[in-house]
Parts: structure tokens; sequence; C-alpha cells
């Protein structure tokens, strides 16, 4: 992985990050809904209303707007939120780790569980479980994550499960005074296992709402391209070696049907971060997603673009890792 | 001396969407110790499916319908898995057809040459590491120690012929199955892998059982030959008896059709049609005949 490919990515960010900023807010002013309506009580007089329009610059013009925007931007400032009345980028980036623990919780749950499936299939080719496989993935698929967030509320309601937690990040009885929003993390680092457990627990089931239809993609494309490689002449030798099954799928074959599953999972993995949006608001889970919502039915135009901004910046992200990961997988790839 | 490999009357039928389709016919050969043994035959004459049996890597469609396959005086054709898997490596081994498919693209050489000594002779990693470079180079790869670091692809399909030749060898097995090693490389390549083979073959003694439809090949490094056609043995005898003064028709015309590199001016013959219809025919009056039975 030379530097040169990666600062030349960095700078075609650039241009992306720009052309979300102008959509967004462009798309902004053209839905329907009024920031300051939604702000102040049905009593204001038309001079209340008039003196707020020009304290967040919405009597000026679109251009003018952009121009201040855009400017604002350059200079690293995101605006200041109607509704909450703080700075967007504190807002943002102090709810962020929350969402970015969830995320990467999901997605280690969609790789053990879509892994599992997709070897179990493979290991069991043309029996029994092999069907099961295939089944159990296109059930799980043909769920979106909101449902199943819902079904699991409605599971633990109905047992009256009390040991699984529907809603929030932190049993109430913990105190824990965190220097920052990764609780997960500094709960671990600071050895408050009882932190850990509790973040753990609280985590569990928004996790596995936004693994779930992950994890049954993640199966069904590691299956098929784990059994495009059993057909491989290198698998045959080995099999001549006298390798056992199982470590050919995992030793010879897993490897290279790497490339293609984690090209996939970076695709969806942006689609679980849009996902958050619901899955946190079902959960009441305070991460960005949670508060997109929020801020949409405030009109609250600043954060929103703040916020759309940051899910930006992370698909973004996540997709270089992608591109870096192949360099490592595959061995052709690690020149250039 | 008996046989390391003793194949009778081998039969075996690739079962497809309910066709059953005939692929040897009653095939017999035995390979004994220490020797080469040509299996030549067209394409579809059935020689690399016998090949795929004694590995006991044949198709999940193809069923032995009858005979036997003794290795080293066992029967191998119905061997348990777990069974199977000891015999492999230590006592069986593969020069694969095609260098450039046969090593895992996502694994370094060594680590592919030291897996096997690993498995089946119990080495540590250290021994093995130690041995895989001796083994590279007895195949005459030069900067051994750069290449056990080097992955399949760095490699030309030369070398990794050469890297699967040291695979074969490497638990120093009783017989090797080549399956067309020299196909799939280049003419002058060619010629050295196949003094390579025949090299690590008389130093360590192994059996192989040398399955190509290049005659040449058979002159060059073969002790005895079996003819493969329809899943028949047509011939079979000293591989210098069988290539100087061949009995069958079919032989005599396979051997018109094999270019020869100390004749060059020689005009080439295509197997005659007719002739190889009459041995459909007569594969087909055998299938009757057996169904009859």
């Amino acid at each position: 992985m030379s530097l040169g490919f990666l600062l030349r990515r960095l700078l075609l960010a650039i241009p992306t990050l720009v052309g979300v900023a102008v959509i967004v807010f462009v798309l902004l002013r053209i839905v329907p809904g009024d920031p300051i309506a939604m702000l102040i009580g049905p009593g204001a007089t038309p001079a209340d209303i008039q003196k707020l329009r020009e304290l967040y610059g919405l009597d000026r013009g679109l251009l003018d707007q952009f121009v201040l925007y855009v400017g604002d931007l350059i200079q690293g400032d995101f605006g200041v939120s109607i509704s909450l009345r703080q700075d967007v980028m504190e807002l943002v980036l102090g709810r962020l780790p929350i969402t970015l623990e969830l995320c990467l919780a999901a997605i280690v749950i969609a790789i053990l569980i879509g892994g599992t499936l997709a070897v179990a299939g493979v290991y069991w080719r043309g029996r029994w479980p092999e069907a099961g496989v295939d089944g159990v993935s296109g059930f799980i698929l043909a769920i979106p994550d909101f449902l199943w967030a819902l079904l699991f509320i409605l599971f633990v309601v109905i047992f009256a499960f009390s040991g699984l937690p529907i809603s929030g990040r932190l049993s109430h009885e913990i105190r824990f005074d965190a220097l920052t929003n990764f609780y997960l993390l500094e709960s671990l680092v600071r050895l408050r296992f009882d932190v850990f457990g509790s973040v753990l627990l609280h985590m569990l089931l928004p996790a596995l709402s936004l693994a779930l239809p992950l994890s049954a993609i993640i199966a069904r494309v590691l299956k098929s391209s784990l059994n495009e490689a059993m057909t491989q002449d290198y698998v045959l030798l080995a099999r001549v070696k006298g390798f056992s099954r199982i470590r050919i799928v995992a030793r010879e074959a897993l490897r290279n049907a790497l490339v293609p599953t984690v090209t996939l999972t970076g695709v969806q993995f942006t689609f679980l971060v849009g996902g958050t949006v619901l899955v946190e608001k079902i959960f009441s889970y305070p991460g960005i997603g949670n508060m997109a919502i929020d801020a949409v039915i405030n009109r609250d135009l600043p954060l929103i673009q703040g916020l759309v901004l940051t899910f930006a910046v992370l698909f973004i992200a996540v997709n270089l890792l992608v591109d870096m990961s192949y360099a490592v997988l595959n061995p052709r790839m690690r020149h250039g | 001396m008996s046989a390391i490999l003793d194949i009778r009357d081998l039969h075996l039928d690739i079962v497809a969407s309910r066709r059953r389709n005939h692929i040897l016919r009653g095939v017999s050969l035995d390979v004994r110790p220490g020797e080469v043994h040509g299996l030549v035959g067209e394409s579809g004459a059935g020689k690399t499916m016998v090949g795929k049996v004694v590995l006991g890597i044949a198709p999940p469609t193809a069923q032995v319908t009858g005979g036997s396959v003794r290795f080293d005086g066992g029967e191998i054709t119905h061997m348990p898995d777990r069974a199977r898997r000891s015999l492999m490596g230590a006592g069986l081994a593969l020069i694969p057809q095609d260098p450039m498919t046969s090593l895992n693209p996502a694994r370094r050489i060594g680590d592919q040459i030291t897996d096997v000594l690993r498995l089946h002779l119990g080495m540590g990693a250290g021994e093995a590491g130690e041995r895989a470079l001796a083994l590279l180079r007895d195949v005459h790869i030069r900067n051994a120690g750069r290449v056990v670091r080097q992955y399949p692809h760095e490699l030309s399909g030369g070398m990794r012929q050469r890297v699967l030749i040291a695979i074969a060898f490497a638990c120093r097995p009783k017989l090797i199955v080549a399956d067309e090693p020299t196909t799939a490389l280049d003419v002058t390549v060619q010629r050295q892998v196949l003094r390579l083979i025949k090299e690590m073959q008389e130093n360590a003694g192994t059996a192989i059982l040398f399955v190509t439809h290049d005659l040449g090949v058979v002159a060059k490094i073969c002790d005895r030959v079996t003819v493969l056609q329809a899943g028949r043995v047509l011939e079979h005898g000293p591989a210098r008896r069988v290539i100087e003064e061949p009995e069958h028709p079919y032989t005599r015309a396979l051997m018109k059709a094999t270019p020869r590199y100390d004749r060059p001016g020689d005009l080439l013959e295509p197997v005659p049609p007719a002739l190889v219809d009459e041995l459909n025919a007569a594969a087909a009056a055998y299938d009757r005949e057996r169904a009859g039975a």
C-alpha cells in the first residue's frame, strides 16, 4: 500500500464531499417545512419570526445562504443547531462514537453469523445442512433491520424477558463518569467490566437487528465464492496432500473467497450505517441515527447538513478501508 | 516383483442427470515399484479418470461399477475418507497438469511445501522449512531461500511446475500420478521438466503412473506403457517394444499422428476415422454384452 495511493484517494474524497454538501443544501431548501415555525410557539408575532429568520440567515437569498454555508464549512464551522442551540460539530462528534461502536458490534456479529453459515453450507455441500443454510439466510434476508428490531422488542415484552434491555445504552444503576463517548472501549481500558457488560447487553439487540440482514448477505456471497474456490485445482491438490475437508475450506478456499465478500460487505456496511437511523430510534439508542430523526422532525437544517456530511465521510472511509484490504487479502494486488 | 499399483478390470460410469456414460470398460494395468508406467490415449479415452480413481479424487458423479484398485497390497477403491487421507501425500502423490492453477495464489510457496511435511512426517516448522529449501534445491531452483517467501504469481510456469514436483516428492511417496505434467508448458520447458521428473524418480526410486497423450514423452521417460482407447486397454508392454513395433493398428496410427523431434520433416497423419469408428463400435458391443451378462 503506497502513500501515493492513500493521498490520491483522500484528495478524491474532497469533490465527493463538496457534491454531497451541495445536494443536501439544495434538497433541504426544496422540501417544505419551516424551521422557525417549528422553533417558536404559536403566539409569536411576525416581528419575532422575522428576527429569528435574520439570526439564522434564513432571510437571505439561496445563493447567499449557500456561499455563507460553504464559507463556514471550509473554516470547519458546521453552524449552530436550530433546535438544540449548540454547535453542530460538537453535537455530532459527541454522539458519533455511540453509533460507531454500535456499527462495529453489528459488523462483527454479521461476519460471525454469516461466516459460520457459509462455511457450514460449503462443508456439508449437497447434504441437508446446506439446504438449511440457504433457507435460514433467505429467511433472515427477507426481514429488514427495523422489523427485526420490532420483533425483538415484541419478543422481550411478550416473554417479560427482563434480562435483555430494549432501550438506552447503559443501565441507570451504574455510575460511569465517561471521558469519551466510546463507552465500550473506555470501560475496557479503565477495567470497568460492569460498565462494559451493561453496554454490551444494551447493544446486543440493536446490533443484532442491524447485523442479521447483512449476515445473510455475507453468508450467500461467501458461500458461493467458497464453493467456486473449492472447484479450483489447488483444492484438488490439497485433497491429494491428504488434508481434511474443514482444513481445506478454512485454509485453501477461505482467503481466496474473501475478496468478493469484503467488497460486498463494504457496500452493505453503508446500508447498515443508514439502518442505524431507524434502529437507534426504535431502541432509544442515543447515537447520531437517533439524532438524525429528531433533526428532520424539527427541520433543523444545520444539524441535518452536518449529519449527512458525517454519514458521507463514514461511507468514504469504509470504502477506502475496503480497497486497502484487497492488498492484504490478495498478494497479486500488492504492487502499485 | 509384486506391483505397487494393481488395477484389475476397472469399470467406471459417469452418471449425470439419469444418463449413464461408460468411461472405463475393464481397465487392467500394474505399476511395479520404481518404474515409470505410461498411460496413453486420446482425449476422452479415460486415462485421466484412471489417475483420479487411484488418487480418490474422481468427481462425485463417477461410479466405480466393478473391478479393483490395489495400492501397496491393499484395496483402495472404496476406502473411507479418513483412511485414505493418511495414505495421500505420504504414500500417493500427484504432479498436476496445470502449474498455473494448482498452487494456491494466496499462500506462500514455502507454506505449500511445508504443510504436507508437517501433516505426514510430523515435522516442526523449523525442520519442515529446512526440508522445503532442500527440496527446492533438488528440483534445481536457484535462490530457494527467496522462492519460499514468494507467492505463485511471482514465478513462471516452469518454476511453478518444479515447485509442484517438489511437493509431490516431499514425503517420498511410493507412487506418483503424473497427470499430463508437461502439457501446459512451453516446449523448451517441457524437456527440462521431463528430465527433472525422471531424475527425481530415479533418485527416490518412486513409481510413476504417467498419464499422457504424447507418445514422444512416453519414449523418453517410460519403462512400460498401456494404451487406452474408449476406456479399454488395447495394448500394453515395454515402452520400447510398443513404440518401435506396435501390435495394435490403433497404436500404429497414434504413432503416425505424433510429431517427432528427430524427424521434423515427416508429415503427420490423423488417426483414420474408420479405425476409430470400428473401435467405438467394439466398445459399444462390449457394453451390450456386459449389460446382457
